[in-house]
């Protein structure tokens, strides 16, 4: 017998490279294959690609410093090439960093999808809605990827960076999945119990989640956490906890349950999430917030210290033309800076801008919200916020000044069901 | 006619090439005219003891040939061919066969028992020559030697050729008697002994029952045994090989013999002649094998339905067979580093000890440490190569807790030993021990790193250096950067090696080009190693792999221009560009994967396209091949710019579609169409014609490697995928394809893994092949055509999930099609799904599964399916 074929070669490389090269390429096949049918499938139409690795939130100045984020958002038209609005797109990657840092956040801030204020009771709230508590504290995006985890706040800065039991959340061997098996979890950080509570899923394991439903993230947000463990007590080296919240159909029950249950963290008012909506970037209609007294510290918006002003105060962003807008897609304009003062104060077009409302400047016509008068008071820090004040906040601050929606006016908006089985309404589906 | 056969005959073997030509054509035009004539006339010539035996050995030549070929497709048209020649030839044949193992010219006998054991391959199957077992046995009763040795070497093929599956046991029972009785030490004639031993090893096989019989098992054993101990070399290194086989045959009814085992080897390794000594080493090396696969299999845990418990036999015998094997380290042959092919006692014996580290672990390391400690300085090169040897062996399989505090204290030696010992095969072998550790006990998931920053620029000081040495050592040096780099694969941007990137990339461009870079795989190690560094460089050192681009391209570039070259020169050039195009294709791959680096990279594509389609115009399959997989890469780094290249490309891309031959060039070629069709999405319509109608042709062909078919399915899904509802015109014939494949492959009874894996690989392209073309149809107006294959598709979900034997893949891919079903045809499938038999267990048990991908794939399913069945 032939000295055995399988034992010469050990003092040679065991795999010859060649052999490498084409197993390399047979995975990369296979994963795009995977990646195009689950694009089909509308599970991964995302055109994500993450930074390798982010600075460290120890970084001195880690705002100005952020890697730059070469993120395209999915968008929800079939769209092969990214759009060309996406801000980091032509930017050069050398020179400008400050610059593309700015670009960068204002990028994250516009992943996140803003719930409007509530204004008034949306038809049909106990069919097509969902309701939970908002727990107090930054909203962020957190991002498991290429073994560490990253929470960005509203604004686009680092929060923490951690190792997580999220996938790919950690560098652990045994749960390493593909390297761009990374996930985006919508959160809000509770300082308190230093907990993420997760709110929504953008991304699971590279799955895109942006063309699913609300019903569908839900449950997807809860079967994955769970099957993961990553809502288990952190150890060592796992220092912040994720945690998800319950959420409720939107009935007497649900609404109860969710304004007045109790719950493991501080409630900052209540969400509301349309069954049928997509993940929708910026500021949407389709899911609501609203706060009372009773289950928000933050019913009336503070200022910069903390303190709730006398007067109602917004934020504005300011145009070429002087005009003052809020960030909704077209903007409101609530009014206009006049040439010589801005001259004067040294403002510029983009500047974000706080003014207060006198009690008499502003008024109801015909269910808008008019302003007469705004008094300028401060240029707002880029760093703390990137965009203005929304319409609907700038109205739900109006009415809770005024007459406030009650929680009394929610639950009456509920009918009980009384067998009504008229065909549900699907929102933005592609049946 | 017979004395003109002999003639052609020996002229076919004449040294004078017109004779020689002419002849082999003549033996061609009479097979073509006559078959059945032919054939006889070729088993006559070989019975014919008056014919010289040149005419006789390549009359059974031709008779084997025209019963069996390499090529599956082939064998089966000989195997038909046969089963269809006349009865009374086949008859007579064969008993001109039967007739010749009683010849006294051995060459004849011997022939013509591989021809025999050819026929019976394929009658007994048949259940056909049933006389046959009768009338071998008949001969061993037969008191001439040479007929007894003769039958015996032909039971011998027979139990190589035939499946144990179609022989009775009583018929087993009569073959093993005789087959041992002959091995017996009181068979006089060696020739029969041998012949018996050797007979033996073959039909092992077939001694299952008689296994699991402790007589005949301890009847058995004894003779082998005693076989060893044979005076004749030949015999005793057959009995060897016998062990060998039992050793991984029959593990588990082993534990009795084994100490004696341990002494007929331990003795055989130290006394005997180095042939015989190498097969008591490989007894051992087997016993690891099979102890790394039970102990892999059920990771320690055994339960009483283990299939085969682990005897821990190594870790028994450890204390003895660990210096028996380390005395073999010190029998080196000179110059055996440059020997490709060498194999000696001193590398089986290293071989073996690395097995039984796998195998035991930590215990290896304290018998192996003096050793070690002993030699390592000793002024003979001999005991410090060992030395060296011994060490290296052990580093895979021991903890590295155990090994960490070791490695640490040897680096330092190693890396000194590799830049002074004087001798060659110590460094050679200290700079695979150094690729050995880099290996196992480096990268980011070790506790304790053993390469800091500060050791590493010493590391590579001596690495680079130790590449400008003799080739063998150099090549050595090459290994151990490879997995030196590759340790630091996910650190990220962090790497310690950044710093050193481009003196890394100098240096490995400057072996490429050693003159003697042809001699010990050193170009090729270099290579390799060079796309190892560029696969683990960061961001950071993108811009230097970027530079390397037009480096590797004018590299190409003048491999191409090399005019009149010799068929030597010509082999070097080939194997050359081959190693560029796969350099060229890892770069494309990770330039391309990252947008930062992607868009500068780009601006070479034209010119690297260019250089890709001169290299398809040389001949040679293994750069095809390498061209084709990193076209694939440029495509996918490409998108849909590159449909500018597809006019150019596009023959190449048939040509290796066409190429049957070399399969894996066709493989890869499928797979380069699957990344055509996701750059180029629906731009891929114009050349969809011609890829489709070459896929289905090599689909048809049972000429065609079966391995390449399953892809093909896939690529299927992909051009669907790509093209939507423009793929309507392929439906008609893909479609039946792909049922009747389905049909096929849900019931293939799989005989065994590897007929099993085939299978669910087929099953695998076949789902994603729906897959595809169900998303491809989705929001089409055109839907309704995929109608009527909907019962189809649910009938083969059906089945397999009744089969239970598919594999997470295809239970991935399965569910994910009967979401596709649901999504695609909407309320047209919710009927259809109820109807179906077993959708909803099969889509619970998805549910239920364990692993995330089968899990989310049902949960998408789920979702699916509940709208087709709401709306």
């Amino acid at each position: 017998m032939a000295p055995h074929d399988l034992r010469r070669p050990f003092k040679r490389p065991a795999i010859s490279d060649q052999q490498r090269r084409r197993e390399l390429a047979l995975l990369r096949q296979a994963q795009q294959r995977s990646d195009s049918h689950n694009r089909a499938r509308q599970l991964a139409s995302s055109l994500l690609s993450l930074p390798a690795a982010d600075q460290p939130p120890s970084s001195p100045e880690p705002i100005l410093e952020d890697q730059p984020i070469q993120i395209e958002p999915a968008s929800p038209e079939p769209e092969p090439e990214p759009p060309e609005a996406a801000p980091t797109r032509d930017l050069n990657v050398v020179q400008a960093s400050k610059l593309r840092g700015l670009e960068a956040r204002r990028w994250f801030a516009r992943q996140l999808m803003l719930p409007e204020w509530m204004i008034d009771v949306p038809p049909y709230l106990d069919r097509d809605w969902y309701v939970f508590a908002r727990p107090a504290g930054m909203r962020c995006f957190v991002v498991s990827s290429n073994g560490t985890t990253v929470s960005r706040l509203r604004n686009g800065s680092v929060l923490h960076q951690f190792p997580s039991l999220l996938p790919s959340g950690a560098r652990r061997k045994d749960l390493s999945g593909p390297a761009h098996s990374y996930c985006i979890l919508d959160c809000i950080f509770h300082e308190p119990d230093q907990t993420y509570y997760v709110i929504d899923m953008v991304c699971w394991r590279g799955y895109s989640l942006y063309d699913c439903t609300a019903e569908f993230r839900f449950f997807w947000l809860n079967s994955k956490l769970a099957e993961t463990g990553a809502c288990g007590p952190p150890a060592a080296y796992h220092k912040y906890r994720f945690s998800v919240i319950p959420i409720y159909d939107c009935d007497q029950m649900g609404l109860q349950a969710a304004y007045a249950g109790v719950v493991p963290h501080v409630k900052d008012g209540l969400l509301f999430y349309n069954k049928h909506a997509h993940y929708q970037t910026g500021n949407t209609p389709l899911a609501l917030v609203w706060k009372d007294e009773f289950s928000s510290q933050y019913f009336l918006d503070t200022d910069g210290t903390g303190q709730v002003p006398a007067q109602q105060q917004v934020v504005l962003e300011l145009q070429d033309d002087g005009k003052l807008t809020t960030s909704d897609d077209p903007p409101v304009v609530f009014g206009c800076m006049d040439g010589e003062f801005l001259q004067k104060s040294n403002l510029r077009p983009g500047n974000l801008l706080r003014f207060a409302i006198g009690d008499e400047s502003a008024r109801l016509h015909d269910g808008r919200l008019e302003i007469l008068d705004l008094q300028f008071v401060a240029k707002v820090n880029p760093r703390s916020r990137a965009f203005a004040d929304s319409y609907s906040k700038v109205f739900f601050q109006y009415a809770a000044r005024h007459s406030p929606l009650r929680i009394e006016d929610l639950i009456a908006s509920i009918q009980p069901n009384l067998g009504d089985n008229s065909k549900t309404t699907d929102v933005d589906m592609d049946d | 006619m017979a004395m003109e056969v002999t003639q052609i005959l020996l002229n076919a073997q004449s040294v004078d090439g017109s004779i020689r030509k002419h002849a082999e054509e003549s033996l061609k035009q009479f097979q073509e005219q006559n078959l059945p004539a032919f054939l006889l006339s070729l088993s006559s010539e070989l019975a014919n003891n008056e014919k010289p035996v040149d005419s006789r050995k390549l009359a059974g030549l031709i008779l084997k040939n025209a019963l069996d070929a390499k090529e599956q497709h082939r064998k089966n048209e000989l195997v038909q061919r046969w089963l269809a020649l006349d009865i009374g030839v086949k008859a007579q044949i064969k008993a001109y066969l039967l007739q010749t193992l009683s010849s006294p010219v051995p060459d004849a006998r011997s022939t013509a028992s591989q021809v025999i054991a050819k026929i019976a391959g394929i009658e007994l199957p048949q259940k056909q020559w049933p006389e046959l077992i009768g009338s071998l046995l008949s001969n061993i009763h037969q008191l001439q030697p040479h007929v007894k040795q003769a039958t015996l070497e032909t039971l011998g093929y027979f139990c190589e050729e035939v499946s144990p599956q179609v022989v009775d046991q009583d018929q087993v029972n009569k073959i093993l008697t005789a087959v041992v009785q002959g091995m017996n030490a009181s068979e006089g004639s060696t020739d029969v002994r041998l012949a018996a031993t050797r007979a033996l090893y073959n039909a092992l096989g077939f001694a299952q029952a008689n296994f699991s019989n402790d007589m005949e098992r301890d009847y058995i054993m004894r003779v082998v045994c005693e076989a060893t101990l044979s005076p004749v070399v030949k015999i005793r290194q057959a009995a060897f090989e016998c062990l060998v086989a039992i050793s991984s045959t029959y593990y588990e009814k082993l534990a009795s013999y084994m100490q004696d085992i341990f002494n007929i080897t331990a003795k055989a390794v130290r006394e005997d002649e180095e042939p015989v000594a190498l097969q008591a080493i490989e007894f051992w090396s087997s016993i690891c094998d099979e102890e790394i696969d039970i102990l892999d299999e059920y990771g320690g845990d055994f339960t009483a339905d283990s299939d085969i418990p682990c005897f821990y036999f190594i870790k028994q015998a450890l204390p003895a067979l660990v210096p028996m094997l380390l005395e073999t380290l010190l029998k080196q042959e000179e110059d055996q580093d440059q020997d490709e092919g060498a194999w000696n006692l001193a590398m089986a014996g290293g071989t073996c000890l690395g097995l039984v580290a796998r195998t035991v672990g930590d215990d290896v390391v304290p018998l192996v440490m003096p050793f070690i400690e002993e030699n390592i300085t000793k002024p003979d090169w001999r005991q410090r190569e060992a030395a060296t040897y011994a060490f290296g062996s052990i580093l895979e399989g021991p903890s590295p807790d155990k090994l960490t505090r070791i490695v640490n204290v040897a680096l330092n030696f190693m890396l000194s030993a590799l830049m002074k010992d004087p001798n060659n095969h110590v460094k050679d072998t200290t700079a695979w021990t150094l690729g050995r550790i880099f290996e196992f006990l480096h990268g980011s998931t070790m506790e304790t790193p053993i390469i800091t920053k500060e050791n590493c620029q010493q590391i590579l000081t001596v690495l680079l250096q130790s590449m400008k040495d003799v080739p063998n050592v150099a090549e050595k040096a090459c290994g151990a950067l490879y997995f030196l780099a590759q340790g630091f694969e996910d650190v990220g941007s962090a790497s310690p090696l950044s710093p050193y990137c481009q003196e890394i990339i100098q240096a490995l461009l400057a072996v490429t080009h050693r003159e003697d870079a042809g001699e010990s795989r050193l170009r090729t190690a270099a290579y390799e190693t060079l796309n190892e560094v560029v696969r683990c460089s960061t961001d950071e050192t993108a811009p230097i792999v970027m530079q390397l681009v037009p480096v590797i391209m004018m590299e190409l570039h003048q491999t191409l221009e090399a005019q009149k070259l010799s068929s030597d020169e010509r082999e070097k050039q080939s194997e050359l560009q081959g190693l560029l195009c796969g350099c060229l294709q890892v770069i494309i791959q990770k330039l391309g994967a990252s947008e930062t680096t992607k868009y500068a990279f780009l601006q070479y594509a034209d010119q690297i396209m260019d250089l890709f389609l001169r290299v398809f115009a040389c001949r040679n399959a293994t750069v095809h091949e390498e061209a084709m997989l990193a076209i694939g890469a440029l495509a996918y780094a490409t998108g849909a710019n590159f449909v500018k290249y597809m006019q150019g490309f596009y023959p190449y891309l048939e040509m290796g579609l066409q190429n049957f031959e070399e399969y894996q060039v066709c493989a890869i070629t499928v797979g380069v169409v699957g990344d055509l069709c996701r750059a180029l999405e629906d731009k891929i319509l114009p050349f969809c014609d011609g890829i489709m109608t070459q896929l289905l042709k090599d689909l048809s062909s049972n000429q065609l490697h079966r391995s390449v078919k399953p892809p093909i399915f896939s690529c299927f899904g992909d051009i669907a995928l790509a093209i939507g509802e423009n793929f309507e015109k392929y439906l008609i014939y893909a479609m039946p394809m792909l049922q009747s494949a389905a049909e096929l492959s849900a019931h293939a009874a799989a005989a065994d893994d590897e007929m099993l894996e085939y299978t669910n690989q087929l099953r695998n392209g076949i789902l994603e092949a729906y897959s595809g073309i169900l998303q491809g149809f989705k929001n089409s107006p055109k839907t309704q055509l995929l109608l009527p294959y909907a019962p189809h598709v649910l009938q083969f979900l059906d089945t397999l999930y009744n089969e239970k034997d598919m594999d997470d893949t295809v239970m991935k891919t399965a569910i994910g099609v009967l979401g596709d079903l649901a999504d695609t045809l909407g309320s047209h499938a919710g009927p259809l799904i109820n109807r179906s038999v077993s959708s909803k267990d099969f889509l619970e048990e998805c549910l239920s599964s364990d692993d995330h991908l089968i899990k989310e794939s049902a949960d998408w399913a789920k979702l699916a399916i509940s709208r087709a069945i709401a709306g």
